[in-house]
């Protein structure tokens, strides 16, 4: 069967629309039929459909019965738009070598497929070229229900086929016409269709091109001439379609002089309205917030540098809740999503805090929630901010805010959340595993009792000590809300 | 006074609008318009239709909405103590503008920005509505940047990020000193707190409700920021802290470093200098590395400013000469990706051949890797570079040839 074919040489010629497909099905035939890519030749002609020149068409292959990766696929539907005589030969080539080498689309370094991968590049090129450098001129009424377009562009390789679904994506309520050397497309009422390719059409002015090249002109900074990035990017070939193009001559020529007049200018006074807009007031100046109250101590805090912390976060996280809450819980500080949204407790731990304050009978809207440090401490890991623990001299700077807030609300009990809370409210920050539960003595003698931070509680990677460490946290809530019941009883 | 034409409003309103940086049209959600219906598509990729001679691409249509300004920032040329011409466009010539020149494949969409007028609120309401005549009026479905005005209501911010691709505010300057010495009336926490709540309104649009239906998009391609460059003191090893930390703190996309630049009717507070091209090119590099290669802002530089004569990775490979030669068949991802030259796809390419065989000096050239750079960070079974690693010459090949002093 082999010689068979090896003498009679089969001639494939593929249509010039529906080209990938076409030589998807005759590739998949030839090899099924174990023709050797030395045993055929390729063409693209101006003919329809897939013509094999022998009396005798490789039999079809049977569905399934050929397997390639995926990458290959990819790749050929690429490479068969590139203008290069031989690229149906060179895919069909690295095609039959993959039925002996499964692997060979790994190697990144293969000749063959380095070639291949130089036309899928050129390929990708032309094609981006193409969506970003036709200019569509209007062509009919712009009054019509559907307006008309068309354009004139010069291709280097077979692009216009693959680049058609592109436009008819994005212009679908209009009609336009891409005419190109080799094929033209015609988008009418949601259709594209193909025909041979044309001269260049006299194309209508369009008052808008005038409009664009104000806009390309205005666009330019002169103080930054770059041209060879320009060329880099829009290659003078294509200029000649391009109506912009048309003021980059002028544009270079008086670059220069531009930026030298700007620099030699002389100050100027300001132009008269200047003045009365900057003695207008930016805002209604609201009244300031009494100094006594806890709005005017969130103004206040708000202006914070009392630690370096200020300078890496987002904006102080004041403490909330009612002015004269009977229970005060102290974390350690904000966490990543206090810190963004400027309030106490709205992160994970906060969410999980709320949970548990709900099973252990503590309604939060009556809850003072506040922390020991107001800004945010953290490191950056890449495009993360990884919570840091405060150290003793930010806990002691902050303790000023955390004083007043308390001689303000007034609470009858303290919950201290963590090492952090403990250390400002009662100075020691001694293993508070230790001293969890317990009742030690705060600022002007009020009770504190102490427990673990939340946080602590997400931090555990096993679950069943979670579920252990939770139902203690419950539980110690739930005793620090019963000893505020005995307080206020009494 | 004669009113202005829409061709001289385009130009004084892109003149206005040619210092920012950014015009980006990438990473949005897809949409298309094939259901007749609207106009316009996105498909994550960006396009640059166009390129003007500063070696910039034209992606998207940059105008201001106006640029009457009450703000007096030294480095602007909008600012109110300027005498340049002002003029500002009607929402319906924005939208004409826009759409016209999209159908006309000019332009990926609208990256509107403008200058403060009456209030934040005022001026961000009015371009809110530009974007929604586009968006609801026009059904325009192509890529959106919006400029968001530091101290706008909510209710605006939460509008202006449904309709929008990507919203930005500038952070301007580097540091608040700067900020304050320069853009008196800007508040950089204000700007902070500004990032964060997009940061927040974005996450939690990417929420899925309990029920499964998902939340209304907020800002698919994600916000960015802009700070200039040489206009103040500040050293490149704050201004990489600063980025790291505005990457960290608000997940931004892009931090956008515009070199500063003449600009007509300067202010005597601020000389006009040469805009500091490479400086700006090597920042760029250095936050690439940071983004993709795993590079602390530390590590690129710790203190001082980048070096202009090399790339920050190749300064950093010539100062930690005892982490090489890597042996490129063996060691892992992170630190290929340290060896100047390698990129992403280089590297790549390498960890999937390596698997099947051994690797040798051609293979690497066919691939396309560069290694001109690389060859004295490298050792393959053909390859060693010997003394080449630890010469001390070996600076003085990549720096560029010492300029040669004119007679005077």
């Amino acid at each position: 069967m082999r010689e068979q074919y090896m003498n009679s040489m089969p001639h494939v010629t593929l249509p010039k629309v529906g080209t990938a497909e076409a030589w998807r099905e005759a590739a998949r035939a030839c090899l099924s039929a174990r023709i050797p890519p030395e045993g055929i030749t390729w063409s693209r002609g101006p003919t329809e459909a897939v013509l094999f020149t022998e009396d005798e068409a490789p039999p079809a292959a049977k569905v399934g019965a050929i397997r390639v990766p995926e990458s290959f696929v990819h790749l050929a539907s690429q490479v068969v738009w590139h203008s290069h005589p031989e690229r149906f030969a060179r895919l069909y080539a690295v095609l039959w070598r993959l039925r002996t080498e499964p692997q060979l689309m790994q190697d990144a370094a293969d000749r063959d497929l380095v070639a291949l991968r130089q036309m899928e590049r050129a390929v990708h090129r032309d094609l981006h070229k193409l969506k970003a450098f036709v200019r569509f001129r209007e062509v009919g009424e712009r009054a019509a229900s559907r307006r008309k377009f068309a354009a004139w562009f010069e291709p280097a390789h077979h692009t216009l086929e693959p680049a058609a679904p592109f436009f008819a994506r994005r212009f679908a309520d209009m009609d336009w016409l891409i005419a190109t050397p080799d094929l033209v497309a015609r988008f009418e009422d949601g259709v594209v269709t193909f025909e041979e390719g044309a001269e260049r059409p006299d194309l209508p002015d369009d008052a808008a091109e005038d409009l664009w090249l104000t806009y390309f002109r205005h666009i330019f900074n002169p103080a930054r001439v770059k041209v060879d990035r320009m060329l880099a990017e829009m290659p003078k070939k294509y200029w000649k379609n391009l109506p912009e193009t048309a003021a980059i001559p002028d544009l270079l020529q008086t670059a220069e002089s531009r930026v030298r007049a700007m620099a030699e200018a002389a100050p100027t006074r300001a132009p008269f309205y200047a003045k009365a807009i900057a003695a207008r007031p930016k805002q209604p100046a609201a009244p300031p917030p009494d100094s006594g109250s806890l709005a005017g101590l969130r103004a206040e805090e708000a202006a914070c540098t009392r630690c370096p912390l200020f300078s890496e976060a987002t904006q102080v996280v004041p403490g909330e809740g009612p002015p004269d809450a009977p229970l005060m819980l102290v974390g350690e500080q904000p966490g990543d999503q206090e810190d963004l949204a400027g309030r106490p407790f709205v992160g994970p731990a906060g969410q999980l805090l709320d949970d548990i304050m709900v099973q252990a009978g503590i309604d939060r809207r009556r809850v003072f929630l506040t922390n020991a440090v107001k800004h945010f401490k953290y490191t950056l890991k890449g495009r993360h901010r990884l919570h840091q623990s405060p150290n003793g001299s930010e806990i002691s700077a902050c303790q000023w805010w955390l004083r007043q807030e308390i001689d303000l609300v007034k609470p009858r009990l303290l919950v201290a959340l963590g090492a952090s809370a403990a250390e400002s409210l009662t100075g020691s920050r001694d293993g508070i595993l230790k001293r969890r539960g317990q009742i030690e003595d705060g600022p002007e003698g009020l009770p504190v009792f102490l427990t673990v931070h939340p946080s602590f509680l997400l931090r555990l990677p096993d679950p069943v000590a979670r579920e252990m460490e939770t139902e203690r946290f419950r539980d110690d809530l739930a005793a620090a809300r019963e000893h505020l019941e005995r307080l206020l009883a009494a | 006074m004669t009113a202005l034409t829409l061709q001289e409003k385009l130009a004084i309103l892109s003149d206005a609008a040619r210092y920012d940086a950014s015009c980006a049209s990438s990473g949005t959600a897809k949409r298309d318009s094939r259901d007749g219906k609207g106009l316009g598509s996105t498909d994550g990729n960006g396009i640059c239709h166009s390129f003007t001679p500063d070696g910039r691409c034209v992606s998207l249509l940059k105008i201001l909405m106006t640029n009457f300004c009450i703000f007096d920032c030294a480095y602007c040329v909008n600012r109110v103590s300027s005498n340049v011409q002002r003029a500002r466009f009607t929402p319906e010539e924005v939208v004409e503008l826009t759409l016209e020149f999209y159908r006309r494949n000019y332009i990926e969409g609208l990256f509107l920005s403008s200058g403060i007028i009456k209030s934040p609120d005022d001026t961000m309401r009015d371009m809110v509505r530009i974007v929604r005549t586009l968006r609801v009026e026009h059904d325009f479905r192509g890529y959106i940047h919006l400029k968001t005005i530091p101290g706008a209501s909510p209710e605006l911010v939460a509008e202006a990020g449904l309709h929008a691709d990507r919203l930005s505010v500038n952070i301007e300057l580097p540091t608040e000193a700067s900020l304050a010495a320069f853009a008196p009336e800007k508040d950089p926490a204000e700007i902070r707190r500004h990032m964060a709540d997009l940061r927040l309104r974005k996450e939690a649009a990417s929420d899925t409700t309990l029920k499964g239906t998902p939340a209304p998009k907020f800002i698919p391609a994600g916000q960015s920021t802009q700070m200039i460059v040489g206009a103040d003191p500040t050293d490149d090893a704050t201004i990489l802290k600063q980025s790291a930390r505005l990457y960290g703190s608000y997940g931004l996309k892009r931090v956008y470093y515009s070199a500063f630049s003449p600009i007509p009717d300067a202010t005597a507070k601020l000389p006009l200098v040469q805009p500091p091209l490479l400086r700006e090119h090597r920042l760029y590099q250095a936050d690439w590395l940071m983004r993709f290669y795993e590079f602390a802002p530390e590590e690129i530089a710790s203190q001082g400013n980048l070096d202009l004569d090399l790339d920050p990775k190749l300064a950093w490979a010539l100062q930690h000469r005892d982490r090489f030669p890597v042996d490129v068949q063996r060691a892992d991802r992170e630190m290929l990706l340290r060896v100047p030259g390698f990129g992403t796809k280089s590297v790549d390419r390498i960890l999937r051949t390596r698997r099947h065989r051994t690797l040798r000096y051609d293979d690497l050239l066919r691939m396309g890797t560069t290694l001109k750079k690389a060859r004295p960070f490298i050792a393959l079974t053909d390859w060693s570079p010997g003394a080449l690693t630890d010469h001390k010459d070996l600076r003085a090949r990549f720096a560029p040839e010492p300029r040669q002093l004119s007679l005077f």
